[in-house]
């Protein structure tokens, strides 16, 4: 089976009756890594918790759909029994319980009843992965990100990545607040992750992330919308000279969505 | 929409025998009901002494004013003392059917096979099955239901009963030592130590029946003892009354961990004094957990009494629709270094209130005591209310005291991350409550962990939305 589509069209998006996303397209197919750049404030965030179904975020226009399925009629867990995922930038932390009892409900959650992980498989895939990430074993019986450094709340995001094998990933600024050796080991996860089957949105600030991971299609949002895309030379681009070359080519003077256009 | 728990035909424990009882007192509190109660029981003269004491005292005794609303309570309408069966069952053999169906359906006989040393279940206010493996004979313990040792260890008996927990405490005591029945004793000899949990089982299967039952555990020197009980209560139409005593002496350098799970249904008052004295480092333990009931007022004390004495509470509660849970726990800090935690965690839901009630004595021979009180309240819903209400009686300079309190809320940002991998909101509401009352399960014996969860998440569903 071909890997699934997730398309997004003419996305409109408010917090708190402010519009954000102002006219969003993009489509996101199975053996596609795309990366979304951009300056603070431009919207990059809100796409991601939109797609994933925040409550705090409504869609005003648009849609979104997965294999022709209308994702905005579906709730938060819905779209991730589909196979969507979204890696956080700020992951909540939920005391009590610990990462291996959460990681086997959320994969039993996919799988369906009476389809449950056996046990003695899900530890093995969980150590075989927990080694893969060169995170310490003792995470597992930690407390869902409670007391975690940044750099081990981000490596768990995508311990669930792999463990979860989602469609269609959403990584929203998986970089932020990592040192250079944790870079590459959370690199190191998510290009495992590469084939035919699986689908990823990769939204980042910095070309350093995609030194490690090479996208597709590189996309530059500005003003709530997807203003500029390419290949990886743009994100090189972008890197050596900055946003001004493009504002200047586009007419933009200020980037954000606090302006309308 | 909150379910009425025990209205839902798939609760396990919300099944009801036919009465099998054999003998019963009329309804209502007198002395001749006092009087009939130790005849049946054939007690010495002192007890039933003691119990017209207490009797007069109960009735002088004001109902206390503050806590949860009593005024549903009716002492007239009260059957104070039913016997199931004609004699003790020594063996599983002698027990009636129909009781061993209800034993049955809690699961006792396998989880004896499994776990237990050493089995007393409480059917109404008789034990009537009351096993104790030969290991724990062998060693000296006694553990058998408090009626029968008031026959066979009179004197032991005598020398503790009453002792910290006076029938003068207050009304309820005074109710429980007028009409008490069933319970049970265990005495751990000098050096002793239990390396299996003691258990027993508890259910109330009378209409308007009271249960009374009367614990009194001796740990001597340098001995240690885990008790467990859980008690579950089948449905009834009108209030039921649980009035219990627990006693319990920690000698010099003993141990003593009392573990319970209550969850008794929606028409239950629940007023229990629990109570525990603690020698030279001795440690007691309270792991409380209440579900359930119309209205709990349960604060486990400990009386740290002798220097370098422990003492540990960790209790949950939770209210739901109609119920309030008024608990908490009581240290007294009476001798140099002694300390004590008190882990408080409790939720309410679907217009429940639950109220934490604590108090930390530090007397003046406290030198050096420390305290640490942590109470934490989840709130599931706008409906539902809590509340913190913590004593300090400081009369020595040298002490510790900490004491923390939180409040939170299910929030949107934990919802949304769970349910983003896969999980409904009601599992993921269900998750945060578990891992909110972890502190008080990773306690638990291990069929006691699951039992809760199960209770927690059959309490969760249909909760949401």
């Amino acid at each position: 089976m071909a890997g699934s589509v997730l398309e997004i069209k003419n996305l409109h998006v408010s917090i708190e009756d402010k519009e954000i996303l102002k006219g969003v397209d993009l489509t996101i197919k199975g053996g596609e890594f795309h990366a979304i750049m951009g300056p603070n404030g431009t919207g990059k965030s809100t796409l991601a918790s939109a797609i994933m179904g925040h409550p705090k975020y409504e869609v005003t226009e648009g849609s979104i759909t997965l294999n022709g399925e209308d994702v905005l009629e579906m709730e938060v867990d819905e779209r991730a029994r589909a196979g969507l995922f979204l890696a956080m930038q700020y992951p909540s932390e939920i005391s009590g319980v610990t990462t291996s009892d959460f990681l086997r409900s959320a994969i039993n959650a996919r799988r369906g009843e009476g389809n449950e992980i056996p046990l003695m498989k899900f530890i093995k895939e969980l150590d075989k992965d927990l080694d893969y990430l060169e995170i310490d074993k003792s995470m597992a019986t930690r407390y869902l990100n409670e007391g975690f450094s940044g750099g081990e709340k981000k490596r768990n995001e995508i311990l669930q990545l792999m463990q979860l094998k989602p469609d269609i990933a959403i990584l929203d600024e998986i970089d932020s607040g990592l040192d250079i050796d944790a870079l590459k080991v959370v690199s190191k996860g998510i290009n495992k992750m590469r084939s035919e089957e699986f689908g990823c949105l990769i939204i980042t600030h910095y070309q350093r992330l995609l030194n490690y991971i090479t996208p597709d299609f590189v996309h530059v949002m500005m003003q709530g919308r997807i203003v500029k895309s390419g290949g990886p030379e743009l994100a090189k681009r972008l890197e050596a000279e900055g946003y001004e070359w493009l504002k200047e080519e586009l007419g933009i003077k200020d980037e954000t969505v606090e302006q309308n256009a | 929409m909150a379910k009425n728990l025990p209205e839902i035909e798939e609760y396990k424990y919300g099944f009801r025998d036919k009465d099998v009882s054999v003998f019963r007192t009329e309804k209502g509190l007198t002395r001749e009901v006092v009087e009939q109660i130790s005849k049946m029981k054939e007690e010495p003269q002192w007890m039933l002494d003691y119990r017209l004491k207490a009797l007069e005292h109960f009735y002088k005794r004001p109902m206390p004013q503050w806590g949860g609303d009593l005024s549903g309570l009716d002492f007239d309408e009260i059957v104070y003392y039913v016997k199931p069966s004609e004699k003790q069952g020594r063996t599983w053999d002698e027990v009636p059917e129909e009781i061993k169906q209800t034993f049955d359906r809690l699961g006792i006989p396998e989880a004896e096979q499994k776990y237990l040393a050493g089995v007393s279940a409480q059917y109404e206010s008789e034990v009537v099955y009351h096993s104790l493996k030969e290991d724990l004979e062998e060693l000296g313990i006694i553990f058998m239901d408090t009626d029968s040792a008031l026959k066979e260890h009179e004197e032991l008996f005598k020398e503790y009963f009453g002792t910290v927990v006076p029938y003068s405490d207050n009304k309820f005591s005074a109710l429980n030592s007028a009409v008490w029945s069933g319970g049970s004793f265990i005495y751990v000899p000098k050096g002793v130590k239990a390396t299996t949990p003691l258990q027993a089982y508890f259910r109330i299967n009378t209409e308007n029946m009271g249960q009374f039952e009367r614990t009194l555990i001796i740990v001597d020197e340098g001995a240690s003892v885990h008790y467990v009980e859980g008690c579950t209560a089948p449905t009834y139409s009108s209030s039921s009354l649980h009035s219990a005593v627990v006693e319990i002496i920690v000698k010099k350098g003993g141990y003593c961990r009392y573990t319970t799970i209550q969850n008794w249904s929606n028409n239950v008052y629940n007023l229990v004094t629990k109570r525990a004295t603690c020698e030279a480092d001795a440690t007691m333990e309270w792991i409380d957990g209440n579900l359930g009931s119309k209205l709990t007022m349960k604060y486990p004390s400990i009386h740290l009494k002798g220097e370098g004495a422990r003492g540990n509470t960790i209790s949950i509660a939770m209210a739901g629709k109609g119920q309030v849970q008024d608990a908490g726990a009581k240290m007294y800090h009476l001798a140099p270094n002694t300390s004590s935690t008190i882990v408080s965690k409790s939720f309410s839901k679907d217009g429940g209130n639950v109220t934490y009630r604590g108090l930390v004595h530090f007397g003046r021979k406290a030198d050096g005591a420390k305290a640490n009180i942590e109470c934490d309240t989840l709130i599931l819903d706008d409906k539902s209310k809590s509340d913190t209400i913590p004593y300090n009686e400081i009369y020595n300079d040298n002490i510790s005291l900490e004491h923390e309190a939180k409040v939170s809320k299910v929030s949107e940002e934990q919802l949304f991350y769970l349910m983003s991998r896969g999980l409904t909101e009601e599992e993921a509401t269900e998750m945060i409550v578990m891992g909110f009352i972890e502190p008080f399960t990773k306690e638990l014996p291990m069929e006691y962990a699951v039992e809760m969860n199960r209770l927690i998440k059959f309490e969760m569903e249909g909760s949401i939305g």
